[in-house]
């Protein structure tokens, strides 16, 4: 064998071992250092609601909640996020949190073939926990790194605002 | 006071009703099952090195290095899959004289397009398979490029295939009527060249195949993100020469199609290939780059047309000629020349004239492929059309509304056939055109702008009628030589507890299959929507049949589930007159309860039907067999394509300092026939209509002198973004085919169909008074600045 080969053998065979919260669980994982996050969320920790569709931090289907912010797993490695919290779309149904957005996304069909879903709903929230009652303009602001190939926007848009206009007349709780 | 009753106040009326798609709660959950999350027992990877040549001859391959890498488990060339694989050529019969060269998995000696796939690695995971592409060195030869369709037309100029008499797939021409008189005596012509750029589909999910060869079984399992697994299920059967009843296509929730996901891929071929050498799993999911430079592209047309009208502006002729690109080969099974075909045979379609020539020419370059992609051909012939329309207003000094009243086809008019041979059965431009009018407020709009001209606010109104052709009969492809299907077929079965299932060929998407499809079988038997359960895309379930595409899922897969559901609801009351002593005409079925058609009093749920009928069956009448499952097939008979019409509106407006194009709001008009679940019809169109909006505006694939793709990333292609997408405003005119009972025609291509045209007319309409014209598309700030001389 060269000795190309073998440091690259090397390298491919370096796995750190990191400590995570996923979904209010702790897990150990092995990750390789070139591996993202969402390749861990994905492909080690079976979690494939949380989907790849760009790699490069355009599309926003990969968007979790790390630490309680939304950041695209994309662009985020496996080892940054060593020691943090992470909620993924499975997470964040189960806790409810998202209960009223998915409802009222099913209600509207504000979705096709669901793939950006999952992105939209973690924008969403994170949007609607920052501003109690945002503009449609800010609404599609808001949204506007989260492709959709399938919908107008129109539907995901009603959806979101139909909840935020909900949670204020409910009393503002967010 | 309450309003009148109407079929929707009837006990599971369903059709007609905007009911959200059951299956969506799953996908809103995070619990998709796309092909990508698909993960097998000793599953492996595949990657694919790729061309970095447009066009090269391969003279060596060293694979020496790649296959020593720990974890590699495979490296194949063009040779190693030769051997297992047959070629495949993209021609269809009926379009006499087209060519195409033989394509196989991968290459064997010569690559065509920059990004074609060359040598297949197969590793245990995705990372390791791309470090030992790494490893691999190939020897090309370069050889002369063929990018652009004016070179590629010059007779004596380089070839895309050495050894053809030239780079032309197919001509064709249609000739009806006496064009040139037409124009001779004509008292206005108008005339313009357009250009259309190339783009592709850019389906959030891209494509992903996972093929499980079973050699103990000699079984082919392939898990495939497609719209048509029956289709697929044929080609790796013949291909690979695997009995079809041993191929088994399981294509589960699709992240977007669109249509590109219908055709076959070199890669995916390669795929399967890869697993019958190694009779394991395989799984290849192409990445964003991949997908741009694999994937196939489509449009790409330049189109000279020009139009003849009399003195009132009543049009007499047009007469076209349409260039189109297509890449290296033309795809299998369905061609490339699909496209240019419908451009030629939609222009001028919604209009009553008689003399229509037209020139097709479909040449080969170094490029990918391109292909059918949502609304083939429709949005070229519209936006020729729309175009040339609102140039013979303006030279007649009519406005838009007023020259499409006059030459539309009227509503009464019908059956009509059109100078291209398209047979109408009844269309409705002259009901679209009045809604459309009063639904932008047309004429406030009007004075708004030219209010707002005065500030130096240059404002934008287009309008594009369109006709859409859905429900293809076997007159597509079939009688091209092509083993795809136009038949549909689904299985109903009542279950021992009294609910249904229902398999069925008609694939889903995201569209709504699955919930369209309940609500017509629910509405049909009489049973909660709940109660019904669909199941589709497994080729070893569901019975084959054509699948989602060309917008035959509602019209043709609807009307073989509801015929279906009849003759399911016949044989249970059948078995209830037995068991109740009564003819079976006096029953009917309400919420899953046999009642007394005349009374509607309860007499028995249908789930004592089955109970009796699955467990008692001694207590029957002798002789009685009890058909609780129907299985029903539908292939559309009467007109070959059911045409659809509508027209779109848009208000913009053009910012002539930097050349940005703002859409401000966009106005459709849709006549689809009948409308099964509202919501979900206008969310289709919605989504349609962005996609047409991106095309006008954003998208377009460039390539370098070299054949070179220059911007294979979302960063650098653009598609449209929340931000800049308007609200659309929808309105409906149903006119339902009498061909089936349904009456449902197809809707998925009439957003994207006339959104370019739309946009295109208006922004033409807000540069008006510069006196600046736009012909091409995709309308960018630098063209615009072009044409204002600005830039
Ligand atoms: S996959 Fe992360 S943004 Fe697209
Ligand atoms: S629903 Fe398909 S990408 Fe958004």
């Amino acid at each position: 064998m060269s000795g190309f080969e073998d440091s690259l053998l090397d390298e491919v065979d370096e796995t750190v071992r990191i400590r995570l919260v996923v979904n209010g669980r702790k897990v150990v994982c092995e990750v390789a250092p070139r591996h993202t996050l969402v390749d861990c969320l994905r492909d080690t920790l079976e979690l494939t609601g949380t989907h790849a569709g760009c790699e490069m931090g355009a599309c926003g289907a990969c968007l979790v909640q790390l630490d309680g912010r939304a950041v695209h797993s994309c662009l985020v490695f496996a080892v940054q996020a060593d020691g943090a919290t992470v909620n993924t779309i499975e997470g964040l149904t189960e806790s409810g949190v998202l209960a009223e957005l998915q409802a009222e996304f099913h209600r509207r069909n504000a979705l096709q073939c669901g793939f950006c879903t999952p992105g939209m709903l973690v924008n969403a929230h994170e949007l609607l926990s920052r501003v109690a009652q945002p503009s449609r303009e800010e609404i599609r602001d808001a949204l506007s790194g989260n492709y959709c190939r399938c919908t107008g926007y129109e539907a995901i848009i009603d959806a979101i605002d139909t909840v935020a206009k909900a949670r204020s007349e409910n009393g503002g709780a967010t | 006071m309450s309003a009148p009753l109407t079929s929707l106040d009837r006990p599971n009326s369903y059709i007609g009703r905007s009911v959200p798609r059951p299956n969506a709660k799953r996908l809103l959950a995070g619990r998709g099952r796309y092909v990508s999350d698909l993960r097998l027992p000793r599953m492996l990877h595949a990657a694919f090195l790729r061309s970095p040549h447009a066009h090269a001859r391969i003279v060596a391959i060293n694979t020496d290095e790649a296959r020593t890498l720990e974890g590699v488990h495979l490296v194949a060339t063009g040779g190693d899959l030769a051997k297992i694989c047959t070629p495949w050529i993209g021609t269809l019969d009926h379009f006499k004289g087209m060519t195409s060269a033989p394509q196989l998995p991968l290459p064997l000696d010569r690559v065509v397009w920059a990004g074609q796939a060359v040598v297949a690695v197969v590793a245990e995971s995705r990372a390791i398979a791309e470090d030992a592409l790494e490893l691999i060195e190939v020897d090309y030869e370069d050889l002369p490029v063929v990018v652009d369709i004016d070179s590629a037309r010059e007779a004596g100029g380089p070839l895309v295939n050495p050894g053809s008499a030239n780079n032309t797939c197919f001509r064709s021409q249609l000739d009806n009527g006496t064009v040139d008189d037409a124009f001779a005596n004509a008292a206005h012509v108008v005339e313009e060249e357009f250009s259309f750029g190339r783009h592709t589909a850019v389906t959030l999910e891209p494509r992903a195949i996972v093929a499980d060869y079973d050699p103990a079984a000699g079984m082919l399992t392939v898990h495939h993100a497609t719209q048509t697994p029956y289709q697929f299920q044929d080609l790796y059967s013949r291909h690979y020469g695997i009995a079809e009843a041993r191929v088994r296509v399981i294509a589960t929730d699709i992240g977007g199609s669109f249509g590109m996901k219908l055709h076959v891929y070199h890669e995916d071929m390669a795929v399967v290939g890869l697993s019958i050498l190694l009779g394991r799993p395989v799984k290849y999911v192409a990445d964003r780059i991949e997908s741009f430079v694999s994937d196939i592209h489509a449009r790409d047309h330049r189109v000279r047309a020009r139009m003849a009208l009399d003195s009132r502006g009543e049009i007499l002729a047009m007469d076209v000629l349409d260039l189109t690109s297509i890449g290296a080969f033309s795809t299998y099974p369905r061609t490339s020349v699909v496209e240019g075909n419908q451009v030629i045979r939609l222009i001028g379609a919604p209009y009553r004239f008689k003399n229509y020539r037209a020139t097709l020419e479909v040449i080969f370059q170094n490029k990918v492929q391109t292909s059918q992609y949502r609304a083939v051909g429709h949005p070229i012939a519209c936006a020729v059309t729309e175009r040339l329309v609102d140039l013979a207003a303006a030279k007649l000094g009519l406005d838009p509304f007023a020259i499409r009243a006059q030459n539309v086809i009227a509503d009464d008019a019908y059956p009509q056939t059109s100078p291209t041979g398209y047979r109408f059965e009844a269309l409705s431009h002259q009901a679209c055109l009045k809604r459309l009018h009063e639904l932008m407020n047309y004429g406030a709009l009007r004075v708004e702008q030219a209010d707002l001209r005065k500030r130096s606010v240059y404002r934008g109104i287009g309008i594009a009628t369109f006709v859409e052709i859905t429900n293809p009969s076997p007159a597509f492809y079939g009688v091209g030589g092509a083993r795809i299907s136009s038949q549909d077929g689904a299985i109903l079965s009542l279950t021992p507890s009294g609910e249904v299932r229902c398999l069925i060929s008609v694939t889903e998407q995201g569209q709504g299959t699955e919930a369209i499809i309940s609500q017509i079988v629910a509405d049909q038997l009489g049973l909660a929507q709940e109660h019904v359960k669909v199941i589709t895309g497994d080729t070893e379930v569901t019975p084959h049949g054509g699948a989602t595409w060309a917008c035959r899922g509602a019209g043709i897969g609807g009307e073989t589930a509801l015929q279906a559901a009849r003759a399911l609801k016949r044989n249970i009351l059948e078995i209830a007159a037995l068991i109740l002593q009564e003819q079976p005409s006096a029953l009917d079925i309400i919420d899953g309860e046999v009642v007394d058609a005349g009374t509607r009093n309860q007499r028995l749920p249908i789930a004592e039907i089955a109970r009796i009928a699955y467990f008692r069956s001694d207590t029957l009448p002798p002789g009685t067999q009890a058909q609780l499952t129907v299985s029903h097939h539908f292939a559309p008979q009467g007109y070959p394509f059911a045409f659809t019409n509508g027209i779109q509106g848009c208000s913009l407006e053009v910012d002539v300092e930097t050349g940005f194009v703002k859409l401000l709001k966009h106005f459709i008009v849709e006549d689809c026939g009948r409308v099964i679940n509202p919501m979900l019809v206008d969310e289709q169109l919605r989504g349609g209509i962005v996609q047409g909006l991106g095309a006008a505006l954003f998208e377009e694939c460039r390539y370098s002198e070299t054949g070179q793709l220059m911007n294979g990333s979302l960063a650098d292609y653009l598609v449209p973004m929340p931000m800049e997408m308007p609200d659309i405003v929808i309105a409906h005119v149903e006119t339902p085919t009498a061909d089936t009972e349904l009456g449902a025609k197809g809707v998925g291509e009439a957003g994207t169909a006339a959104a370019s045209a739309c946009v295109l007319n208006a922004v033409n309409d807000a540069l008006a008074p510069f006196g600046a014209t736009i012909n091409a598309v995709p309308i960018t700030p630098a063209r615009v600045l072009k044409a204002l001389k600005r830039f």
